[in-house]
Formats: structure tokens, C-alpha cells, sequence
């Protein structure tokens, strides 16, 4: 399933430079007039006189052994050139998740386990919030905690060798951006699945069995509920990948989404191509860690089991 | 394996409900009988103004939403111009309504290509059951590992920048997510008794799926229909910030946002966030009136 999934993104982003009008080498050079040397290496590098199968063959071998070919603007590696971006996006996932999984599964849990005004109250914030984008949350935020209050810097230093502190500070405003709507989503259904489970027969029979609430809530409703909780945080996490490009550009960060961004809209296909590749990898991994933590927290689930 | 994907399938034909929606407990049998209640009502008239919009906004906007006059750059609301000016001097209003018609249109063009693909996909595994069944079903969790934004960004650098490129990658995105959820409407109706009276009958199958499992299915259709515009709108708008959808100067809410982000550090917030506010208002409606159509579909 994982290889499966990722051989059909592969072909599909390879199969990319065929679908576009126009020649393979016009794209590969994204309409720009090359010296007949470049079109030579061009044409050794992605054999175009192969067969098209081939040339799959040979663009996903040298992808696979980290060669995804070179910037037709930078005349750079694109690995390279991915690598030196990459911790960016990947703190700022990373950041995003941790904030997800803190606010987003304590408020839910809080809410699920105390109806109530805090209960309503949550539940009004996170609908409106699950409907805001991460590019208009970016922009409230800077205006909010950069502008007005100047707790957060509007851009980030970006100096090397900065502090830890200094990056985190730096990072929370973009982390938080990106965090929002999946937060409100996480907390909804984390909610959702507490109050299902409270209400479940087995819960009710330990309550009335004078088993202590503390218990009852520990091993009876949160061990149920972490299976769609797991499930709709890995889902977001995973989500959050593709939606960094937005926030990195909002905020003008160096990372691997803004790149893309920049590649896409210079043309530079093998760049596009390289970040595409690398972006829905981590897609798949995220969403195979998720599955898996369902065998971890439910043992009835084996994995390789048949379709019932 | 498929025991997970099955849990996964769930959960995630569930996302749209956590979504949106100011699902408040008490409410929701209240509003389950067709009435909207007042945050209903208040949802249908911001989607009704911004269709409005997309269908006049650029006949009955005050000013031109394109011509640029420098020497108003960030002027802030005076009479006459209740929202002000942009970085090019232009009014702001004006423009929102001229921009209303790509940032509705687009999410529309997106949700009638994937459910309709969704929906052919669908019905067939239905209805063949069995290998077909199979063969789309895991097709469609392979196509999964391609996310939205990522196609789109992949179809505008080969076709160029551009609405067109945008949505249909996104549609293409969606469709497996369509396909799952209608996939399972149309199962249920294919155990209905009356499909078997129509085979009996004679009827030829495509009559029988698009002439009355379909029709059957219209509202679960409609409902996600309109719980995938939602996603559709924020998809296509962040396309159009990252500057490749709508192009400049033609006026697009996600256009807007990108081109006068540099007003929320120079003091000037007001035309940045009046085209953010656009977009949450008609995502929030468009998600809690998605959310009521939904609830209604698992009542009936």
C-alpha cells in the first residue's frame, strides 16, 4: 500500500512533464533558450531518446539514490538545494504538531469530559476557527502579535547560530498560523469521541461498579477515544506538510513549501518535481506512523490482517 | 492492514462534520426539520450576498476594480469609499465585488468535476460490486497520497498559473474522498428492494443507476457538494495568494490578501484583512449549512 502509493505520486509527478503542452525539453527548461550544450546534458540526464518507461525507470532510480536533478535557475542539485531548507519546514511541522497535540487534544478532552459553558463556548470558537485559512490566520496574527502587542518579530531573523529560544520565538507565530484550523478540527473530534465513549455501556457499568472517576476516565474512556483521536491528528499533521508552503511564504520563511512556491511560479520543473516528491513521502510516512499506533493502542487490530 | 484503512476511511468521511458547523447539542433537532434557525438563516444570507456578488459584483461595483491610482496607495475609508483603498490606490469595496466572481466560481467548477467523477466511480463499484469494487476502491486510496494544494502547485508549473490548471488538479485531489463517501450511498441503495423490482423489470442498467440510484442519492450529493466547497474556496484561495491562480491585477480575495499583506506592517490592515474576512465569512456559512444537510442525511 505505502510503496503503491508512492510509485502512482512518483509516475504521477514524473508523468507531469508529459502532460504539459509543448516539447519534454521545453518544459524541463520552462520555455527559457538553451545553449545546445545544456540540451545535450539535458537529454543524457532524463534520456529522452528512451522509452518513456525508461526514462521513469531512470528518473526514479536516481531519485531513489537522492539525485533529483538540477535547478534550471540555480544550476544547483536540487538535493542540495531541498537539504538546506528542509529543517525549516520540518521544525515548523514539527512546532505546529506539538501545539496541535497540546491545545488541540487537551481542549477537546477538557471539553468532552465538562459539558457546560465551557463545553458551548469551545465549540462555537473551534467552528469558527476550523474555517480559518493559515494565509488570513498569518496575516490577523502578524497584524495582532507583531504590529499592535510587538511580542513576535514579523519576520524572522533568519541569522544562523541563533539561540534556541530566539528560533522558537521566531517560529511561533508561523507554528500557530499553521496550527489554527487543524487545532479546532483535533479538539472537535477529540470532543466528540470522549462524549461517545462516556456514554458506552461499559463506561456506565465501571462508574456504577464505584470504580474511582480518575480510573473510569483513564482506562475506560481516553484508552477508547485515542483511536479516532489518533487517527484525525495524523491526518492533520500530514496535512499540514502541503499547507506549509502557504505560511512559509506568509512569513516569508526559507523553507522547502516557499521554495516550491517560487520554483513553481520561475518554472523550474525539476525543483517542483524534487520538493513534490520529498513533500508527499513525508505525506505517507506520517500516515503509515499512524497506522502503526493503532496497533500500539488497540490490540485487537493486527496489522497484515486480511479484509474481513 | 485493511482493518486500519477501514478505521481511517471512517474517520475521515467524518472530518467535513468536525469541520464546520456551530453543532451546538440542543440544536441540532431543532434545525433537523428544515428550518434554518437564526445562525442557519444568518449562514444563507452571507452565501446568498456573496453569490450575488460573483453574479454582479463587477457590474455594480462603484468603481473601477483595476485602475490603479498611486496617489491613493493605503488612503483609509473616507465617504464614497467605505472600505478605503488598496496598495494601488484602488477601492477596496469595488474590488472585493469583482473579486467575488473568481472566488466563488472556481470552488463551484472544483466541486461539479469531482462529485460528478466521484459519483460515476462510485456508482459502478456499486453496482459491479466484487474485482471492479476492489480495483477503484484501492486505486482511490492510492490516489490519497496526493495533497490538494500540491497537485494544483505541480498542474500551474507545466499549464502555467491560472484558475483552470488550479481547480482541476484540486477536483482530481478530491475525488477520492468523494468517491468514498458516495461509494457507500450508493451500496445502500443497491440492497434496496426497488432496484431489484427495476432489474426485474428489465430496465437497463445504466437507466437504473442514473436514472434512479442517483437521483435517490441527491441528498448526500448535495450535502457533500456543499461541505466540499467549503475546502475548495480556502484550497483555491491559498493558490491564488501563492500567486498562482488568479493573476494581478484582475481581482481575486486571495489576490487581495498576498498584494496588500505588506499594509498589515506599514499600518494600513484594512484591505488585507476585509478579503480575509470574505473568505472565513463564506467558508463558516458555507460549512454550518454543509453540516445541517449532512445531520439531516443521517436522520432520514
Amino acid at each position: 500500500m505505502l510503496i503503491g502509493s508512492l510509485l502512482v505520486a512518483s509516475f504521477v509527478i514524473f508523468g507531469a512533464l508529459y502532460l504539459a503542452p509543448g516539447s519534454v525539453l521545453a518544459t524541463l527548461s520552462g520555455g527559457r533558450a538553451l545553449p545546445a550544450a545544456s540540451v545535450a546534458v539535458l537529454n543524457q540526464r532524463y534520456h529522452l531518446n528512451a522509452p518513456f518507461f525508461a526514462q521513469y525507470w531512470y528518473w526514479l532510480d536516481n531519485a531513489v539514490h537522492g539525485d533529483l536533478g538540477i535547478s534550471i535557475t540555480l544550476r544547483e542539485n536540487v538535493s542540495t538545494l531541498i537539504g538546506n531548507r528542509i529543517w525549516t519546514t520540518a521544525g515548523l511541522v514539527l512546532y505546529a504538531s506539538l501545539i496541535i497535540f497540546v491545545l488541540g487534544i487537551g481542549l477537546g478532552v477538557l471539553a468532552g469530559l465538562r459539558p457546560g459553558k465551557l463545553d458551548t463556548s469551545a465549540l462555537v470558537t473551534t467552528a469558527v476557527t476550523a474555517a480559518v485559512p493559515a494565509f488570513v490566520a498569518a496575516i490577523v496574527l502578524l497584524l495582532v502579535f507583531s504590529v499592535k502587542l510587538g511580542w513576535f518579530p514579523a519576520l524572522a531573523t533568519g541569522t544562523s547560530g541563533a539561540s534556541f529560544l530566539t528560533e522558537v520565538k521566531d517560529f511561533t507565530l508561523p507554528a500557530v498560523a499553521l496550527a489554527l484550523s487543524s487545532l479546532a478540527i483535533v479538539a472537535r473530534v477529540t470532543r466528540a469521541a470522549i462524549r461517545e465513549e462516556a456514554d458506552r455501556e461499559h463506561v456506565q457499568t465501571a462508574v456504577s461498579r464505584g470504580i474511582p472517576h480518575r480510573q473510569v476516565i483513564q482506562r475506560h474512556t481516553l484508552r477508547n477515544a485515542a483511536i479516532p483521536i489518533t487517527t484525525v491528528f495524523a491526518i492533520t499533521v500530514a496535512s499540514l506538510i502541503a499547507v506549509s508552503a502557504v505560511v512559509e511564504t506568509a512569513f516569508s520563511l526559507n523553507g522547502v513549501g516557499a521554495y516550491l512556491v517560487q520554483a513553481a511560479q520561475s518554472k523550474d520543473i525539476a525543483v517542483v518535481q524534487g520538493i513534490s516528491l520529498v513533500l508527499v513521502t513525508a505525506f505517507v510516512v506520517v500516515n503509515l506512523l499512524a497506522d502503526l499506533m493503532y496497533a500500539v493502542l488497540d490490540p485487537r487490530v493486527k496489522l497484515g490482517a486480511k479484509a474481513s | 492492514m485493511s482493518r486500519l484503512v477501514f478505521a481511517n476511511r471512517k474517520t475521515r468521511g467524518d472530518l467535513s462534520v468536525a469541520r464546520g458547523g456551530l453543532g451546538v447539542a440542543s440544536g441540532k433537532r431543532r434545525f433537523a426539520g428544515g428550518k434554518l434557525g437564526v445562525a442557519g438563516t444568518i449562514c444563507a444570507v452571507v452565501v446568498g450576498l456573496a453569490v450575488l456578488a460573483a453574479v454582479a459584483g463587477p457590474f455594480i461595483a462603484p468603481y473601477s476594480p483595476t485602475l490603479p491610482n498611486l496617489q491613493l496607495a493605503w488612503v483609509g475609508p473616507v465617504s464614497g469609499h467605505l472600505l478605503g483603498f488598496d496598495f494601488e490606490g484602488r477601492d477596496v469595496l469595488s474590488r472585493l465585488l469583482a473579486g467575488a466572481q473568481t472566488a466563488m466560481l472556481g470552488p463551484l467548477v472544483v466541486v461539479v468535476l469531482a462529485m460528478a467523477g466521484g459519483a460515476l466511480f462510485a456508482v459502478v463499484a456499486a453496482w459491479r460490486r466484487g474485482a471492479t469494487d476492489a480495483v477503484i476502491s484501492s486505486g482511490m486510496d492510492v490516489l490519497f497520497a496526493f495533497p490538494g494544494i500540491l497537485l494544483a502547485v505541480l498542474a500551474t508549473t507545466v499549464f502555467g498559473a491560472g484558475l483552470t490548471a488550479a481547480a482541476v488538479a484540486l477536483a482530481i485531489a478530491y475525488l477520492p474522498y468523494v468517491a468514498r463517501v458516495l461509494r457507500s450511498g450508493a451500496l445502500k441503495e443497491r440492497n434496496q428492494t426497488y432496484v431489484q423490482a427495476l432489474e426485474v423489470q428489465g430496465v437497463s442498467v445504466p437507466r437504473i443507476c442514473f436514472g434512479h440510484i442517483l437521483p435517490n442519492m441527491s441528498g448526500i450529493i448535495v450535502a457533500q457538494a456543499t461541505v466540499l466547497f467549503g475546502y475548495a474556496m480556502v484550497d483555491l484561495a491559498a493558490i491564488s495568494f501563492l500567486g498562482l491562480g488568479v493573476q494581478p491585477p484582475a481581482a481575486n480575495w486571495g489576490v487581495m490578501i498576498s498584494e496588500n499583506e505588506p499594509g498589515i506592517l506599514q499600518g494600513y490592515p484594512l484591505p488585507a484583512l476585509a478579503a480575509g474576512l470574505c473568505v472565513v465569512a463564506v467558508v463558516i456559512a458555507v460549512n454550518v449549512l454543509g453540516e445541517r444537510l449532512l445531520e439531516r442525511e443521517g436522520q432520514r
